[in-house]
This record gives C-alpha cells, structure tokens and sequence, in this order.
C-alpha cells in the first residue's frame, strides 16, 4: 500500500465514518434515555435513502404505506391504553399525536407522488416521512415494557428488527436503489482528491453532532433528556414525564438516522435490508464510547469506518469479519476498564 | 393430578415418540427430527437465558461451526464420522472458551450485542473461505454408521436425534439440581452476592457457555449428517435469534420449554409456509412480519412462555422430604480471645464524600462485637470493605493472621467470613433450602460432571441436611420448598442468616439482621446469635436497634461521619457523652 492509497482510504473511511457518528449518536441517545438498545435503527437509514430513490424515480415511496400501517397500530395502542386507564377525554389528543401529524408527511408524498419536485423538497419530505417510524415503533413496541429489564427490552428489538425487515421488503420490493448525487464536485488539495460529497458528508455529522450538543446543553428539553438518562427515577420525580422523553429521543434519533439515510443514499446501492449491517457497524463505535459517551461513540465511529475502508482493500470479502470481529478485543478492552457493576436486571422472566 | 399420573404420562410421551415412525409419515418425521435438532440448541438457550441469566444470539454459529467442521472432515479428509463430532465439538468448546473468556465479564447487555456481531462475522466467514466451498457450501457429506447400521434413513437418524435430545435434557436437568447447577440458577440478579459466598461468577458464566455452546454443536454434528449438506444460510443471524425466542417462547424458565419452542415455532413455520401464500403473493415476507408479532406480543403479555401455562395441568414435581445425613465437615474455630480479624487506618472515598476515615478496630475470637451510628456514618460501607465487596482506597484489613486487604470476595469467603446484606440479596425465585445450600458451596466439592452424572448424590444429601439445619436452627424451616420470594422482609433478613452460616464461618458479619423483625422474633434471633457464641463463632453486626445491640454484644465500635468515635463496653458507650451527642445533636 502506497501513501497515496493510503490516504485516499483514510479520507473514504472518514466519509463513512461519518455517517456511523450520526447513526451512533442516535444509538447512544436512545439507549442512555430509554435503556433500549435500539437494533433496528439502521432500518430507518436505509428506509430515508429508498423513500428518496422512489422520489427521484417518480415512485410513490413504500414509507407511505409503511408509516400509514404503523401510525394506525400506534393509535389502536395508544387508543386502547388511554380507554383501559378511564382517561377517554385524552383519547383524541392521543390520536392527533400518533395518527394525524406522522400521516401529514405521508399525505403530502402521496398527493405530489409522481410529481417531479425539486430535491429542496424532495430531501425535507423524505425526512419528515422517515421521522415519525421511530416514535411510532418506540409508542408501539416498547412503551409498554418501559419498565423492563435492558435485556428485554433488547430482545423485543431484536424481534422488531425481524419485522421490519420484513414490511421493508413489503413496501420497498427487493431491488437496490441508489440515489442521484447530492453533490459532485472534486475537490484537489495537492495530490489529494476529495469529492464534495464527501465533504457533504463530513460537515453534515460535525454539524448535526454540534446541533445535538447545544440541544443538550441549552434547551430544557434538552436537560430533560440528560437528566432521564442519568437517573429515570429522579428525572420523574421532578416531573419529567418518561412517555415524553422516550418520543423526544425516538424523534431525535430517527431525524438523525433519516439524514444519514439522505447521506449515504448516493455513495452505495441500497436495499431493504441494508441497515441491519449499517446499525451494527454504529453499533459497535457506540460500544467502544461503552454505549454512554457522545465524543467516545464519535470517535468509535470513525475509527470503525477507517476499519472497514483498509480492510475492504485488503480483501473486500471479510470486511465485514474484521469490522464485527473488532468489537470481541474493543469489548475485552472494555471488560478490563469498566469496573464489574452489580446488575439487578438481568432477568428474562417478569 | 398425581405424581403416578405423571410418571405415565411421561412413559406415553416416550412410547408414542418412540413408535412415531410406525404410524406418521416420513414429512413428519423429517419434521420431528429437526425439532430434536432446534431443540438441542434451545435446551442450550434455556440454559444459558433462563437460569445463567446470559443471552446469546450467536448459538447458530456454533452450529455452524460444528456443522462445518465434521461436513469438512468426513468429506475432505474422508473420516468417520465419529471422529468428525469429536472434532467439531472439540473446535466449537475452544471458540466457546476463547469467546467466553473476552466477553463474559461484561455482563447485561454487551454479551448479547457481541453474540449478534460474532454471530455474523462467522456467517460472512463461511461464506467466503475456499476451502469451505464459499456460499456453495460442502455436499456429499456421509451419513453415520453404528457398526453396519446406517442412519440414512430419515427414520433411522430419528432415532439418534431423540436419543440424544433426551439424554441432553436429562443431563442438564441433573446438573441443575446439583451444587453448580444451583450457581447457575444463582447468577440471576446480581454477582455481588453470588462472589461472596466464594462462587467466581466468570468461571460459573464461562462453564455454563460452553456447555450451551457443546449442545449446538452436537445439534450441528447431526444436522450436517442428516442433510448430508451444508451452507452457511442455515447458520446465519437470523437462525441464531430464531433459537433465542424457541426458549423464550417454549419457557426459558423450564427444561422442556426448550423442546416446546421448538416444536411449536417449528410447526408455526410450517403451516405458515402452507397458509400464508393463499392470500398474498408476498408470503414469505407476511412469515416474517407475523412471526415478529408474535415475539413482541410474547414479550408483552407471557414473557414466562408456555410452559408455566402447560405446567398447570402436569404434575409438580416430587418433594422429598430431607434426610438426616452425616455432617459436613466443620472448620476448627480459632481458640476463644485470639485476635481474628484487625482493621486499621481504612479509607474509602466515594467521588468527594469522605466515606470511611481512618476507621480501625479488632475483633477476637469468639466476641460478639456491635458496629453502631447514626444513618450515613460509613458502617455498610465498612463490612462492604472488609468482605471485599468494595476496595478500599487505603488501609489494612487482617483476618486471622492473613493480610486480606485485596483479597476479593472470595478469598474472603475462603477465609471464613460469611455475610448478610444490609439490602437483602437473594434468589427470590428460588427455594429456601436451595437458598441455604449456596451456602454450602466452598464446603462441598462436586464439579459440573458429577453433578450432571448424580454422583454427587451422598455429598448431595449432607448439604441438604446441613442446610435443613441451618433453616431450623433459625427458626423457618416450616417449609423448606417455600420460594424465598414468599417470605416478609424480616425473614428474608434470617434467610440470608442462614445461609451465612451454612457456609460454617469463623466470623459472620451481620448488617441489620434484626430490621423488620417483630420483638418475640428479635429475642430468638439474640439467642441464637449468643449460642453461635459459644460454638466459638465471632460475630460482627450493624444494628439500628439499640436496645437489641446492648443488652447481645461484648463490646461496641461507634462511627460518625465516616470516622469512629469510640470503642468500649456497651456500658461505657451509653455513658459517653460523644455518642448522645452523635445520636441526638448537642445537649447544650
């Protein structure tokens, strides 16, 4: 390996890297908040890229669907739990929270399906129809064992992973798409070549990791987020409400995970079931943050991206080996830091 | 339904099962066979999930492996299939004990994450390696013999197939039953009790891997040898998550319930693959989608699985009643006033609280010595110290003559301290006398092997013995069967007593052994403290109840904001003018 080749991996790595950050990021800010170790994140990825695809193919995108399906078991949930509970009057306001706003995007990509908008338009609304999956599935799945064990609350999605790969392939078929370039600029510094597609991509993480911080540090929003992942007791006893911040955090991270989606979507053919692997691959940067730390999982991710650049030139087939057997010394390492904690939780059973 | 019942039934699921290939045809036992096949990998799941308290979703890997392994041997290298599974199990127990040996100290959710990533990585392998035929898998492998007998016919590898699920499932159910069979169960919940008794944790953790992993493989042994093809798509996540649920779904709380998912996810599959294609075109998908509902429902409403519901109506199962057997053996105490266990200048800081200042004190053999103080002044944090629980940060703790400073909670537990929490830590879903017998542990010897072969049945019955003492001796042996998690909280406090002293300590550390007990019950438990006594067992306890405290102990060691204050007969304490002041603000 030349320097040259080198370094044209190190810039390839930090361009996917990137995109790892974002979707981490999101990993670390659901589980810190919500204890779940959200598995099939990297599905709502891929599913922003493929909404875009159809866009730009004169398609109506299968999110349409996918979105209108989940919104309707949202509300009989939501709807079902509030008349259980004697709280009929609030029934509407449920309804208008899980069923109108996330059908709003959908409503709109359903009537300008086939039209040939702009990408200024096409980008928001890919996004905003991608957003509501995650606080759908979260109101759906997962609220009703907020209270349960972190392993549980894995395993759960872990099997919502099987589902959604599955209305993946119902609504988007399984051919692979990849979207028009967002950018395609080709930047010289010297012997160095960087597309502007790359750059897109490097500015859009920083960008949005720096947007998050602030969210975190100078919203009440915000706090209440960091409060409930430091201590979920406490957080309620001060009157942050835990439904709430789960949302917040679903909506958070799905937006994060929609603009990785818009990122990625030019710079590889995606299908289906794509994000499973990408959302693993985060998922082991978040792992090296121990799946609490914001810079760390930053730095995991990037460093995950580098690793995958050099070992796909060193034989492309096991990049995917080397990438997910990386995580058996990070783990190690991890075992060896982190002082053994006493965990009362590790109960399957109810 | 009574336990003859039971025993018949038991003896109609066998004859039926072993006749089925009389009277089914060959589709069901095709059927059948990879029921047995899944189920060996779940009963490893049941094991692993239900009672270690460790999940994986990797098992499918070590299918793989053992799969590929022998597929590779017998075909390749044209050996017997025989020497092919001792190969393939012999690969898959050191994957198992290297991956085991990184990852099982991580506890919670990390070991499940990992098996997710391993679990692929072993897939893409297998796809990629020439020598294992890539994604076209290796064919022709050969089917297994005994003697002349072939087991090519579907029929035939049945046989073998259930033969080895049930001895499996009786192996497994023995080894539970027995003294690391009940460390497994007690891994549930939380290591810190679990180490103080003197059981490592990590080796418990790591054994009881391997041992799911070994029940793959041999799954894998026989899947390669009754399709007599392999490739990696039947190793993949996916099958791998598929086993996690057949234990979750069948009972991971339960033996069988490994068989029962099995069966049922089996069949679900099945007739999913018959019914869904007639109403939509995109079956395969609906399989999936209907198959993730019914995890995540499970998961909601019957996290138990169907074995609790199907255990209604199956008889429970026998209670022997304890039979007196001889003793274990006892340790010799250290001679009555002989210094056993010195504290000096320990330190503990948690971030800026000064929890533990400069705080020594002795205690001799054979005294009863009472550590009191207002809430808060350190004196849980003090025996956490001393058993090992916590580090100190500076000082030095010798017990018996022994520097055991940093010892760990084993060692400590070795030496002869035994303890009770000042937060009960038991195993709620656990009897009481399995409760006490975790006690017994350093006192017992038998391994995973004589466990699993109930040769360890006459040491066996001396710890049941013992501990049907112990739980007489503190008075709540009315039955011993009783869940733990039955008991009101005071007697959970003596629960934790008796199984400290099953352990035969020379020091026994109490924290708050008296909270929540009524006064009749405080009075029993002050007796049976003074005879422990005489035994010539030392005993160190917290205690908020003061006139409890004077009227037992030999001598007090009063701490106040980390620090202690002072040390003297219960008399002298009382008259101290420090302590009033500690206890009631400043009398000026």
């Amino acid at each position: 390996m030349t320097p040259d080749i080198g370094l044209i991996l190190g810039i390839d790595g930090i361009a996917t890297g990137s995109i790892y950050v974002l979707v981490g990021l999101g990993l670390v800010l659901i589980f810190s908040v919500t204890r779940v170790v959200f598995v099939p994140f990297g599905d709502i990825v891929a599913f922003s890229a493929l909404t875009l695809a159809s866009m730009q193919l004169g398609r109506m995108p299968g999110t349409v669907y996918l979105v209108a399906t989940l919104a309707i078991v949202a509300c009989l949930v939501e709807g079902a739990h509030k008349w259980r509970r004697g709280q009929k009057r609030r029934i509407a306001r449920g309804l208008v929270g899980y069923g109108v706003l996330p059908l709003i995007p959908a409503a709109i990509a359903w009537l300008t399906a086939g039209m040939d908008l702009p990408a200024g338009l096409q980008i928001p609304l890919a996004i905003a129809l991608v957003v509501p999956i995650g606080p759908l599935i979260e109101r759906i799945a997962l609220r009703p064992l907020a209270d349960a064990s972190v392993l549980l609350l894995l395993i759960v999605s872990v099997a919502l992973t099987f589902g959604l790969s599955g209305l993946g392939l119902l609504f988007f078929g399984p051919e692979g798409f990849r979207t028009k370039p967002l950018t395609s600029e080709i930047f010289r510094f010297g012997t160095v070549i960087v597309t502007s597609q790359t750059l897109l991509m490097v500015a859009t993480a920083a960008i949005f990791s720096l947007l998050l911080f602030l969210f975190f540090e100078h919203t009440l929003s915000g706090k209440a987020l960091r409060a409930t992942s430091v201590n979920r007791i406490g957080a309620r006893i001060v009157g942050i409400r835990p439904g709430s911040t789960a949302t917040l955090a679903f909506l958070l991270a799905s937006l994060l995970g929609a603009v990785s989606g818009i990122l990625i979507g030019p710079t590889t053919t995606l299908y289906y079931d794509s994000g499973f692997i990408i959302g693993l691959k985060a998922f082991v940067g978040a792992i090296i943050g121990g799946l609490v730390s914001y810079p760390g999982t930053a730095l995991g991710a990037i460093f995950i991206g580098m690793l995958e650049s050099f070992a796909s030139y060193w034989n492309s087939a096991l990049k995917e080996v080397v990438v997910f057997s990386v995580l058996i010394p990070v783990m190690l390492w991890r075992s060896l830091s982190l002082p053994q904690v006493d965990e009362e939780d590790a109960e399957v059973e109810g | 339904m009574t336990r003859r019942a039971g025993t018949l039934l038991a003896i109609a699921a066998i004859v039926l099962l072993a006749a089925a290939p009389f009277y089914v045809a060959s589709f069901t036992i095709t059927l059948l066979n990879y029921i047995g096949i899944y189920a060996l990998v779940a009963l490893g799941v049941v094991l692993l999930t239900g009672f270690g308290g460790l999940t994986s979703f990797g098992q499918a890997a070590f299918v793989g492996i053992a799969a590929y392994a022998t597929a590779w041997l017998t075909t390749v290298e044209g050996a017997s299939p025989w020497l092919g599974l001792i190969f393939a199990l012999a690969l898959t127990v050191l994957v198992a004990a290297l991956l085991g040996a990184v990852t099982l100290r991580l506890g919670g959710h990390f070991l499940p994450l990992g098996t997710i990533a391993w679990g692929l990585s072993i897939f893409f392998l297998f796809g990629n390696l020439d020598a294992l035929g890539r994604h076209n898998g290796i064919a022709g492998v050969p089917p297994i013999f005994v003697g002349s007998i072939s087991l090519e016919p579907t029929t035939a590898i049945y046989y073998l197939i259930w033969g080895v699920l049930a001895v499996a499932t009786l192996v497994i159910a023995n080894l539970l039953e027995s003294r690391e069979g009940r460390a497994i169960r007690s891994l549930r919940g939380g290591v810190v009790m679990v180490e103080s008794l003197g059981i490592s944790v990590f080796r418990i953790r790591l054994i009881t891997f391997i041992i799911a992993a070994l029940l793959a493989g041999l799954s894998g042994w026989l899947y390669a040898h009754m399709s007599r093809y392999v490739s990696p798509a039947p190793f993949d996540l996916r099958m791998g998550i598929q086993y996690l649920f057949m234990a979750i779904l069948g009972g991971s709380g339960h033996i069988l319930g490994a068989v029962v998912g099995a069966a049922l996810i089996t069949l679900l599959q099945n007739t999913l693959q018959d019914v869904l294609p007639h109403f939509s075109r995109n079956g395969e998908q609906l399989e999936v989608i209907v198959f993730a509902v019914i995890y995540v429902l499970a998961l909601q409403f019957a996290r138990g699985g169907v074995m609790p519901f199907a255990l209604r109506f199956l008889p429970s199962r026998g209670r022997s009643a304890i039979a007196p057997g001889a003793p274990l053996p006892r340790r010799t105490m250290p001679p009555g006033g002989t210094p056993l266990l010195t504290v000096e200048r320990l330190f503990k800081r948690f971030g800026g609280l000064e929890a533990v200042n400069q705080v020594g004190f002795a205690v001799n053999a054979g005294e009863i010595v009472g550590l009191i103080g207002p809430n808060g002044a350190g004196k849980s944090t003090v025996f956490n110290l001393i058993t090992g629980a916590l580090a100190s940060d500076d000082g030095k703790i010798s017990f018996l003559g022994q520097d055991i400073t940093r010892a760990g909670q084993r060692r400590i537990a070795e030496a002869g301290i035994a303890r009770t929490f000042q937060h009960v830590k038991l195993r709620p879903s656990m009897s009481l006398i399995d409760n006490v017998l975790l006690g017994t542990y350093l006192r017992t010897r038998s391994g995973f092997v004589r466990g699993a072969l109930r040769l360890d049945r006459a040491e066996e019955m001396r710890a049941r013995y013992e501990a049907q003492l112990q739980l007489k001796r503190v008075g709540i042996d009315a039955d011993p069967y009783d869940l733990a998690g039955n008991l009101p909280l005071g007697r959970q406090r003596i629960l934790e007593v008796a199984r400290a002293l099953a352990a035969d300590p020379a020091l026994i550390i109490l924290d708050e052994p008296a909270a929540g007990l009524s006064r009749p019950e405080k009075t029993a438990l002050a007796e049976l403290l003074r005879g422990l006594r005489k035994e010539g067992v030392t005993v160190l306890l917290v205690e908020h109840d003061v006139e409890f405290v004077m009227g037992l102990v030999d001598r007090i060691v009063v701490m106040d904001f980390g620090a202690k204050l002072i040390e003297g007969t219960p008399a002298a304490v009382r008259a101290d003018p420090r302590v009033q002041e500690a206890y009631l603000g400043s009398v000026a």
